[in-house]
């Protein structure tokens, strides 16, 4: 590990002040991540700003009638949140399928937002990686790419966004609330917080120097089933091969009525194609598989995903009808 | 004491105490849990040490061209940096432990190239990340597939590469029904939770390593041999170990590095390796390219059995997987042939991991029964049963005890065996639904081994030996061993291990160290009791021990009070006769599961578990379970997960820490049982008992993989059965059923 300065500010003005001032710092809440990429030098960061004792532990009513998550509610309570539990289902058990129960434990809302990327060539700085080194390549491409992505990957950068959390908020349509060292907040749509790597995947999330998320804002609850199913090799403690956040609203009958469908384990941002949710409404699971899929494109170990994907949509879909 | 002969009735048939079999707590148990254990990295008895750090190989094959430690040794609190160019003299290789940094040649990825020292552990790691290397760098091999070609027929280990009896390839041409499959298992690694770690610390030419080893007395002549000593100046201590699975048989690269360095500064040094290290620096399991053929008439009788294995280690070593070792022994049949190749690759070196051998080679024997028995339409039990040799096939001499039809019933009574459906019918909601069974059969040696044990004057006892304890309980076993043998509740006796000082015992590995060492304890009790019968002046007929007193007769004297004079010491030894060689020794026992697989994803999940087995005398019902189930879960984590990924382009280990290597974690194991049938072998040793620690994991992978089978008709043959592989074979029986309609 290399030396850094370390400083615990209490307000959000004084810690996004200490964020922009100092280059290369990073905010640390739970530390989950962050010091797993110390220890192994894939994070330098000459400073550290300890978040831990801001005022963002809270789960509020919204007046638009959803809900305000306050940016240090660790995992485990907000997956334990009986309203969430009640009108979040989706969420409530993306949660519960991440990680395991001392790390959720521990981990915080937006440091799940934040997590990086679990490539393997990421973490081992003895090989090339874009997104570690700007510049000296991806050692993924063409090495063993389980865990990459099939969708929205870049000749820079097949890497995937490994949260669970984030996919169903995806689903939701959350919104990230942030302080900005000016002053200033902005809240972001999920949709636009992440971005794909293109050539420059050392860029995860559209956050300038010193912008502190505060919070994630859900609307109000959607009608229906919400199911988070995520494929993996082991029953606990592993990341997704792929996950399926989906909130249904289907008639007696079984015709879908409405539904959001996000993934997760395919791209380098949750993944959500509006258009496949109306190809579902209309036309059936498999119309929305193929808008889903459209462009995927498989790295050779992991082209099992595009079928993967098509088949797990469909199990979900049938649960929800059955449901 | 040496076993040439059966042994008749001891005092551990009379169960006076009822000590011996009873599933106590570990004794231990306590102190570990309150995190009072000292591992060997927590060991304070070496005062003020120095932190050393690895630096690893960043290529696979290839030279150093430069190696600047200019920065490095610029930093603070940095005391040494030990590179190639400045190591000191070593001596030679001795079985699998070499020295270290030996030139600028690199033949495998993680290879050391430099140990760092400075005054905290957080220097010394920041400090090796300054190490800058330059290397020219050379295509290696990394791939057995490729490598298979040039093989070549290794040198004998314990057992040699090649067996034949009869004319196996004439009697499988002949045989009316036929199986010829290949079988992969990749490389695994042990994953022990406790790290390797040594603090070592030199007094003028004896060296003292506070390490984690399983076999001491063997690791301290290996690094004796390293380190240009005579062994007796090389003192280990291994107090307290978090699991070794053999990967802590030998001493690795920081029991070398801790020594040199501790020299070379004048100061004690500590080192332990990180998870990732753990992967390239220490030692493996090879991967195997396995070739199954059996040959049968059409009853399902055995004329032909072969198993060829192909498997690979480190340039300049001799390691193979014996993987056809259980082969040799498990079925009757006339013509046999066994062969083993081994590869030279560019990867670390392969040793021994639990059950070497049996592990992965019952992987793909057991498969294949269930394959024939599957061609030949009969029940998987029913097939092993019509093959069930009088005597061991291939060795033609008697077994000992063998109860591998008892075991397989009573597995087929307890799990519900006759409610087995045709492959691929069965269904519950989501899940494809199959059970699956196999063999389990492990070899049982012993080892010499000795050990001390003392009468205090206070009635109590203690016991001393070089063993060591990895987690499987044997401080708590040898506890009851002395226990029963004299008459004393836990309490008054206590067990010391893991010291060099202490009497020679065989080590923990290979299923021996129970069974070797609580027999040298055996023999060292029966000694004492004849002391205090005589410093009692009671004579031997008839004489018991209960309740922490001698009997006779009508007199019983208070040990405390026999020792009142003085303490009364004895020692007891055991060697191997040529019972081993007379007998066939084998543990037995038979696997059964049930998995679901997931009808749209291919997630295999295992939903229940049996092992029901004969290991001899049980000498604690609980530690024994914990073996067992421990075993079976390896074997869960070997057919559903288990795989280090090697990058052909790189030559490393792609998934080098615990967060993608996957072993299982408790969701993956809801319902497990380990059932054990009575069974006494006086042709083992005198406890009668025999080896437990690695016979659960033998077929338990198997009985998984034939419940895929059973599950959803798919006979996957490369392990782990990932669902990528499940869905290609979904894939492929959807094609054919849109096909027919």
């Amino acid at each position: 590990m290399k030396a850094f300065t370390y400083a615990r500010p209490t307000t959000i003005a004084e810690a996004a002040k200490l964020g922009s001032e100092r280059p290369n710092a990073r905010f640390i809440a739970g530390g989950t991540n962050l010091l797993d990429l110390m220890k192994l030098q894939v994070e330098t960061p000459a400073h550290v700003i300890d978040v831990n004792r801001l005022p963002l532990n809270d789960v509020t009513a919204t007046e638009e009638g959803g809900l305000r998550i306050g940016a240090l509610v660790r995992n485990a309570d907000l997956a334990a949140d009986m309203r969430i539990r009640k009108n979040y289902g989706v969420l409530s058990r993306a949660l519960l399928a991440g990680a395991s129960g001392q790390l959720r434990n521990k981990a915080t809302t937006a440091g799940n937002l934040l997590q990086r990327t679990r490539c393997s060539y990421f973490y081992d700085t003895s090989k090339p990686c874009n997104k570690r080194e700007p510049g000296t390549g991806c050692a993924a491409i063409g090495g063993f790419t389980r865990i990459h992505a099939i969708l929205g990957a870049s000749d820079s950068c097949i890497a995937t966004n490994p949260s669970d959390m984030a996919v169903a908020m995806r689903a939701l349509d959350a919104v990230v609330e942030t302080a900005n060292p000016d002053g200033s907040e902005r809240r972001i749509p999920i949709a636009d917080f992440h971005r794909l790597p293109g050539d420059t995947p050392q860029i995860e999330t559209v956050l300038r120097p010193g912008e502190l998320v505060t919070a994630v804002t859900l609307p109000k609850p959607l009608p229906g089933i919400h199911l988070y199913r995520k494929v993996r090799d082991r029953a606990s403690y592993a990341f997704a091969v792929i996950s399926v956040a989906a909130v249904i609203d289907a008639a007696p009958d079984g015709k879908v009525r409405s539904a959001r469908l996000a993934f997760g384990g395919l791209a380098h941002k949750p993944w959500r194609v509006e258009g496949a949710e109306r190809a579902l409404v209309a036309d059936g699971v498999d119309a929305a598989a193929d808008a889903v899929l459209a462009g995927a494109r498989g790295q050779g170990t992991n082209d099992f995903k595009i079928p993967l994907t098509r088949r797990t949509l469909r199990a979900v879909m049938a649960e929800a009808v059955r449901a | 004491m040496d076993m040439s002969q059966p042994i008749g009735r001891t005092p551990l048939d009379e169960t006076t105490d009822g000590l011996l079999g009873r599933p106590i707590d570990r004794v231990e148990g306590r102190l570990k849990v309150m995190g009072a254990a000292p591992y060997a990295y927590e060991t304070r008895e070496l005062k003020d040490p120095a932190y050393g750090t690895l630096v690893e190989a960043t290529i696979a094959k290839g030279r150093i061209v430069t190696l600047d430690v200019t920065a490095a040794r610029a930093m603070p609190g940095v005391l040494h940096v030990m590179t190639h160019e400045n190591v000191p003299p070593q001596g030679p290789k001795k079985e699998q432990v070499g020295p270290v940094l030996t030139g600028p040649e690199i033949v495998h990825h993680g290879q050391p190239i430099a140990f760092v020292v400075a005054e905290t552990f957080e220097q010394a790691r920041a400090a090796a990340a300054l190490v800058k290397a330059e290397y020219a760098v050379e295509k290696g091999a990394y791939d057995l597939r490729a490598a298979k070609p040039d093989a070549v027929e290794p040198k004998p280990m314990q057992t040699p590469p090649d067996s034949a009896l009869g004319d196996f390839e004439g009697a499988f041409a002949a045989a009316p029904v036929k199986l010829d499959v290949e079988y992969t298992t990749p490389v695994q690694t042990h994953a022990m939770m406790e790290p390797h770690a040594t603090i070592g610390s030199w007094e003028g030419d004896h060296v003292t390593l506070f390490t984690s080893n399983q076999m001491l007395n063997r690791g301290q002549v290996s690094l004796a041999s390293v380190l240009n000593l005579p062994p007796g100046n090389v003192r280990l201590v291994s107090r307290y170990i978090g699991g070794g699975f053999g990967g802590k048989l030998q001493p690795q690269a920081d029991a070398i590095f801790a020594a040199l360095a501790s020299k070379a500064i004048g100061r004690p040094v500590k080192v332990a390796l990180t998870r990732q290290q753990e992967f390239h620096v220490t030692t493996r399991r090879s991967d195997t390219i396995q070739r199954l053929r059996l040959g049968a008439d059409a009853e399902g009788r055995l004329s032909a059995i072969g198993h060829e294995s192909w498997s690979d280690t480190t340039p300049g070593d001799g390691f193979f997987e014996t993987s056809a070792n259980a082969t040799r022994s498990l079925y009757a049949a006339p013509n046999r042939m066994t062969k083993h190749r081994l590869a030279t690759l560019n990867l670390p070196v392969s040793s021994s991991m639990r059950a070497p051998g049996e592990a992965v080679g019952m992987l793909a024997l057991e498969c294949a029964m269930d394959e024939l028995a599957e061609q030949l339409k009969l029940d998987p039990i029913a097939l092993r049963i019509r093959n069930e040799p009088e005597q061991d096939p291939e060795k033609q001499v008697p077994f000992s005890t063998r109860q591998l039809v008892p075991c397989m019933r009573e597995g087929a009574r307890l799990f519900g065996w006759d409610k087995r459906q045709p492959a691929g019918t069965a269904r519950d909601g989501q899940w494809r639904v199959g059970m699956g069974m196999s063999a389990a059969a492990r070899l049982n040696p012993l080892m010499a081994s000795s050990a001390a044990i003392r009468l205090e004057t206070d009635g109590s006892v203690t016991v001393r030996m070089a063993m060591t304890d990895i987690g499987t309980g044997t401080y708590t076993i040898l506890t009851q061993i002395a226990g029963e043998m004299l008459g004393l509740p836990v309490e008054k006796v206590r067990i010391e291990l893991g010291d060099t000082r202490f009497p020679k015992a065989a080590g923990s590995g290979g299923s021996f160290g129970a069974g070797s060492t609580g027999s040298a304890l055996y023999v060292a009790c029966d000694a004492l009791r004849q002391k205090i019968a005589r410093a009692a002046d009671l004579t031997l007929d008839g004489i018991h021990f209960a309740d922490g007193r001698v009997i006779s007769g009508n007199r019983s004297e208070a040990l405390a009070d026999v020792a009142r004079g003085g303490v009364i010491e004895a020692e007891g030894e055991i060697e191997p006769g040529d019972m081993t060689k007379k007998f066939s020794q084998y543990s037995y026992g038979a696997h059964f599961a049930e998995v679901g697989v997931d009808a749209d994803t291919g997630e295999v999940r295992l939903r229940r578990m049996l092992g029901v087995f004969t290991g001899g005398r049980i000498l604690n019902a609980k530690t024994a379970r914990s073996q067992a189930i421990g075993g079976m879960t390896f074997g869960v984590g070997a057919a559903l997960m288990e795989e280090v990924t090697i990058d052909q382009r790189y030559g490393h280990f792609v998934n080098h820490d615990l967060a993608e290597y996957h072993v299982p974690v408790h969701a993956d194991i809801p319902a497990i049982e380990a059932v054990f049938l009575p069974e006494l072998d006086d042709k083992a040793n005198p406890l009668k008992s025999k080896g437990l620690g690695e016979l659960g994991i033998c077929g338990a992978g198997a009985a998984l993989a034939n419940a895929v089978y059973n599950a959803t008709g798919l006979r996957l043959r490369h392990y782990p059965l990932t669902l990528d592989k499940l869905l290609a074979g979904f894939a492929a029986q959807e094609g054919t059923a849109q096909r027919r309609s």
